[in-house]
């Protein structure tokens, strides 16, 4: 079966079977209580491992101040994934003229003006803005989650437009947040191949836009600035990263001014679980029917 | 290659350095554009992986000529004469 059709068969076979609830748009779906159950073992599973680093959780809606995606240097790397929210901002008679652009069928977007929040690009992105200045401790370590916004429409079930992540984030010295993502690497693959997914490390770039993303791309893998964990999910050629580990180097530090108690810029690291697709992953690996599972996976995500 | 020939190139490759320094200048990526040494290497010297792509770009309308995909690296862009060089192979003997 080619790839396409995997992944429009899985789709449908999510929707049928009812765990997914479609939405009508490429790569937006809703959740049954049973698929949401499932992301919520995953979350729990994942952020077990957290409280062992000491991690403070945050929390964050899904929206961020839009400032924060000109100062990180989003827009220049991934202009085409950015999710920038608008609204009616004009008089009565501009209001009409809204509404006849909607009943016409037309673009109504130049009726609507740039509010000062954005969809949140990336779970860590609020986060930094909050640390600017000198860090507490050598290092400092975040636990948080929220939904995310991609603008990249796709028939992948794994691809979707408005998914969560769990991330931890990892403050201090160039050393410490290496050695801090190498030790997730190894126990998200232990925690991973538990619950019975063919996983592996892969070295890994970020989609950056255009042909200057061509470079930031060679960079980051000649850099070894992120690693993913993947799993076959509509395709085992081309299996689907479920998480992912990233230096950033001192980009954050420099960006939002975060410095380490020594005084020198703080150097950072994310790591994220991809919730939805590390559910599909099991969805995919033990199939549609929970009861069918292999008793320790259930065990795991029923503890 | 005649000694008119290697004459030519010097001078062509002396005039695509000039113009390299000057474009890092207008973009003041760094602050000794016009000075840097033309072996110095331009990211310990302080240039962003952005700031590299900006150069990139604005390289490319400067001389009017396209990097190919596997010039688009970390390398080609590590110093003046690093750059000098693969630009004047993309504009050939003139």
């Amino acid at each position: 079966m080619d790839m396409d059709a995997a992944e429009q068969d899985f789709s449908r076979a999510l929707v049928d079977e009812g765990w997914w609830l479609a939405s009508g748009i490429a790569g937006l779906y809703g959740w049954t209580h049973a698929f949401e159950s499932l992301v919520q073992s995953v979350d729990r599973l994942a952020n077990a491992f957290a409280a062992q680093d000491g991690a403070q959780p945050v929390h964050f809606p899904p929206v961020l101040n839009r400032e924060v995606l000109v100062r990180s240097g989003y827009m220049q790397s991934f202009p085409d994934l950015c999710g920038s929210v608008h609204s009616f901002r004009g008089s009565d008679a501009e209001h009409q003229a809204l509404m006849a652009a909607m009943e016409a069928g037309e673009d109504w977007g130049p009726h609507l003006a740039q509010t000062a929040v954005a969809l949140t690009p990336a779970v860590c992105y609020p986060l930094y803005p909050t640390l600017a200045g000198t860090l507490g401790r050598d290092e400092v370590v975040f636990s948080l989650s929220s939904y995310v916004f991609r603008h990249e429409p796709s028939q992948d079930p794994a691809r979707l437009q408005a998914f969560r992540m769990r991330e931890n984030v990892c403050l201090g010295s160039a050393d410490a947040v290496r050695s801090w993502r190498q030790a997730w690497m190894d126990r998200a693959q232990g925690l991973l191949a538990a619950l019975g997914l063919s996983v592996s490390l892969a070295v890994a770039n970020d989609p950056f836009f255009g042909r200057g993303g061509r470079m930031l791309r060679a960079n980051q893998r000649q850099d070894e600035g992120k690693f993913e964990i993947v799993c076959p999910i509509c395709s085992t050629a081309h299996p689907t990263a479920i998480a992912s580990f990233n230096y950033h180097q001192d980009k954050f530090g420099v960006a939002f001014g975060i410095r380490q108690r020594n005084g020198e810029v703080a150097h950072s690291a994310c790591i994220g679980f991809g919730l939805e697709r590390c559910a599909l992953a099991i969805l995919r690996t033990h199939g549609l029917d929970r009861a069918r599972w292999p008793a320790i996976v259930r065990r795991q995500l029923e503890a | 290659m005649t000694a008119a020939a290697v004459g030519s190139l010097e001078v062509q490759i002396d005039h695509v350095e000039q113009t390299v320094r000057s474009v890092l200048a207008r973009l003041a990526i760094l602050a000794d554009a016009a000075s840097i040494d033309t072996d110095r290497d331009l990211y310990d010297a302080g240039m962003t992986s952005h700031a590299s792509v900006k150069f990139m770009l604005a390289l490319e309308d400067a001389f009017d000529v396209e990097f190919p995909d596997e010039l688009l690296k970390r390398e080609t862009f590590g110093s003046i004469g690093v750059i000098a060089a693969a630009i004047g192979k993309l504009l050939g003997p003139r």
